[in-house]
């Protein structure tokens, strides 16, 4: 039996971003033995396809045009359609990123589907898929099937492990020609603000501050931190808004959605909106001055004290142990 | 212009959160609207005071919604729609309600349409774009910013902290970002003309739809709260101690380092 599963390639500045690997191994769960068929689109995406391939997709189809340079819902969802129309599948897995969040509801609509957005495992359970899914701003988790029509899912990035990636793997990479046209949005202009280095929602480590931060030079240690341990640095909300870094490094219900294995949270008060963000973090860390912060209540581990001589001690015992490893 | 809100009546989020009978817990919870239709709202109001036109609220529910949707009128719309289908559905999804808010729209010639971008519940930010495709309408999802120009619209948006500017035509369908604007309080005035302002109910007879059309196409079979976090362990003793501690511990009992 099985089924033919959908899983889309996200592609990013000429590489596919890592929510692929894990979309296409719960893509390889929805499909129980069936099929896994990559999808690409952009333009001068088919060359991605053989990654797609090691990582565990069976064969890969790419819609290269060059009016899908850039993502606009309409030509993302014409090309996707097309694919769609082709396959005939019977699952359908998205990352739930920018992208996926705008295309996916989208798709499930001309499809007259359901979707389960935002899952962050799904597993067979008693001749089931069984999704899970965070609600309440992470307060509280359901669990989710599909009654009726494609299995369709977006996946949650960082929480769903890749497979293993095996060069050796061959699949076949086709592509498909879509005349995509009637496209009601034009970008005029895109601010990129997202810093380059780690991708903040793919980190693996977050250094994250918040207003305890103070200023924009008030970030420089927690910048220092964030090296030695090869992660990325984040922020609250109230940092954002007192405009100590950019709202690219937001991380919570309005900002990025984080799940490292480490999240050490420095002058941040811990409100709900941000703890939407970072809840499902693996290990969680707390360094603020007030005893009674909410943030404590998540941590693992707490140091109540100023972060601005804990940090830097921190820093020095990290690369104290790098060099003893 | 005719502008139409998509609102949702959610649970403050921001309370305790209990579980009984398999349910999220109700009982004398908060209740508020979903802050990010907050931001619709308000934008709302905003573009029909450059513009000129008429914003109706709408929200599908059961009759508890009245009092979002009075605060809504309250903060300046002119009308409000609950579509109540609390006996007619038992189990939706985000199919459920956008089909429903979809054909409840189709013959409104609306102009524009603003949604949040999620609800703090739910969660999944479908339901703003499914109503958008279900009319044929174009959107934006994420908009921080909103500049209408005749028939011609200039939106920017969030795309995970890096914005886009875009320009589109109306009708348009955009879900709302925080950053998009201040919502304000409703004033005592505007309180008291609320009570006077239309607010209609229908139930799914009214739009011609049966129970079958909007049956859900996925099913919750279980609502749990994540496994109570043993408390974390606030460090003692010097400053100093407690940094060795912290980096010992993550290196070797959580062994994340
Ligand atoms: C609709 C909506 C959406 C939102 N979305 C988000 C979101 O996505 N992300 C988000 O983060 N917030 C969001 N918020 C805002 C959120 O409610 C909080 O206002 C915000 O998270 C507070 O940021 P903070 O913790 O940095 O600041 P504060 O709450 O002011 O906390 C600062 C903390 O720093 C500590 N501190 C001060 N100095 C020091 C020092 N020297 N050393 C150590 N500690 C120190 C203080 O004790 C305090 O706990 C949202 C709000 C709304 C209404
Ligand atoms: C009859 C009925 C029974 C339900 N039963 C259950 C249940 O048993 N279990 C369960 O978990 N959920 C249930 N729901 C809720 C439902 O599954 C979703 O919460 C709802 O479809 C909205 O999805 P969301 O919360 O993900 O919103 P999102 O898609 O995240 O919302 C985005 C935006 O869409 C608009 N929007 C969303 N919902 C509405 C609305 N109702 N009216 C107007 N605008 C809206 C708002 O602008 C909102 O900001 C039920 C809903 C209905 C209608």
């Amino acid at each position: 039996m099985g089924r033919k599963v959908l899983v889309l390639g996200e592609v990013r500045d000429g590489s596919l971003r890592n929510v692929s690997f894990e979309a296409v191994a719960a893509a390889k769960t929805v499909a129980e033995g069936g099929e896994v068929v990559g999808v690409l689109l952009g333009e001068n995406v088919s060359s991605l396809g053989s990654e797609l391939v090691a990582y565990g997709a069976d064969r890969v189809v790419a819609v290269d045009s060059d009016k899908l340079a850039q993502y606009t819902t309409d030509g993302y969802s014409q090309a996707l359609m097309a694919v769609i129309g082709q396959e005939n599948p019977e699952g359908l897995i998205l990352g739930h990123t920018a992208l996926g969040k705008d295309l996916a509801p989208k798709i499930a609509s001309k499809l007259g589907s359901g979707l389960i957005s935002d899952a962050t495992s799904v597993e067979e359970a008693g001749g089931n898929l069984v999704f899970t899914r965070p609600i309440y701003s992470g307060k509280a988790f359901e669990k989710k099937v599909v009654t009726d029509g494609i299995v369709f899912a977006t996946v949650r990035p960082n929480n769903i492990a890749p497979l293993e990636k095996d060069g050796s793997r061959s699949g076949d990479v086709s592509t498909l020609a879509v005349d995509v046209k009637d496209l009601r949005t034009v970008i005029k202009e895109v601010v990129r603000k997202a810093t380059e280095g780690v991708d903040l929602s793919e980190a693996k480590v977050v250094i994250a501050g918040g207003r305890g931060v103070k200023s924009e030079e008030g970030f420089e240690p927690l910048k220092e931190l964030a090296d030695v341990l090869g992660g990325a640095v984040g922020a609250s909300r109230g940092a954002c808004d007192a405009e100590y870094c950019d709202y690219s490094l937001q991380i919570g219900q309005t900002g990025k959605v984080v799940t490292p294995d480490l999240y050490i949270a420095c002058g941040i008060s811990g409100a709900i909106q941000h703890l939407a963000g970072m809840s499902n973090s693996k290990i969680i860390v707390a360094i603020n001055k007030d005893p009674e912060a909410n943030i404590f209540k998540v941590a693992d581990y707490g140091i109540v004290g100023d972060l601005f001589e804990v940090v830097p001690m921190l820093t020095e015992e990290f690369k104290k142990l790098k060099v003893n490893a | 212009m005719n502008i139409y809100v998509l609102m949702k009546r959610t649970f403050d989020t921001e309370e305790k959160i209990a579980i009984s009978g398999g349910k999220i817990n109700e009982e004398g919870a908060e209740f508020i609207i979903n802050p990010y239709d907050e931001y619709a709202i308000e934008e709302a109001i905003q573009v029909r005071d450059a513009n000129g036109g008429e914003v109706t609220v709408i929200s599908v529910g059961n009759e508890e919604g009245e009092k979002q949707l009075r605060t809504a009128l309250a903060m300046g719309a002119d009308k409000a729609v609950l579509i109540n289908i609390e006996d007619d559905v038992e189990d939706g999804d985000q199919y459920t309600t956008a089909k429903i808010l979809a054909e409840y729209l189709k013959d409104k010639e609306a102009d524009l349409i603003l949604a949040g971008n999620v609800a703090i519940d739910g969660g999944s930010g479908q339901v703003g774009p499914r109503v958008a495709d279900a009319l044929d309408m174009a959107y934006v999802t994420t908009i921080t910013n909103l500049e209408i120009n005749g028939s011609t619209a200039t939106v920017t948006r969030d795309v995970e902290g890096d914005s886009e500017v875009i320009e589109t035509s109306l009708p348009l369908l955009v879900t709302a970002q925080q950053g998009l604007n201040e919502p304000r309080y409703p004033s005592l005035p505007g309180i008291m003309k609320a009570k006077k302002k239309p607010l209609e109910e229908l139930e799914l007879d009214d739009l011609d739809l049966e129970e079958d059309d909007v049956e859900a196409k996925t099913k919750t079979i279980e609502i749990y709260l994540p496994p109570q976090k043993e408390a974390g362990r606030v460090l003692e003793g010097e400053l100093a101690d407690q940094v060795k501690e912290l980096v010992n511990l993550l290196h070797s009992e959580a062994k994340v380092v």
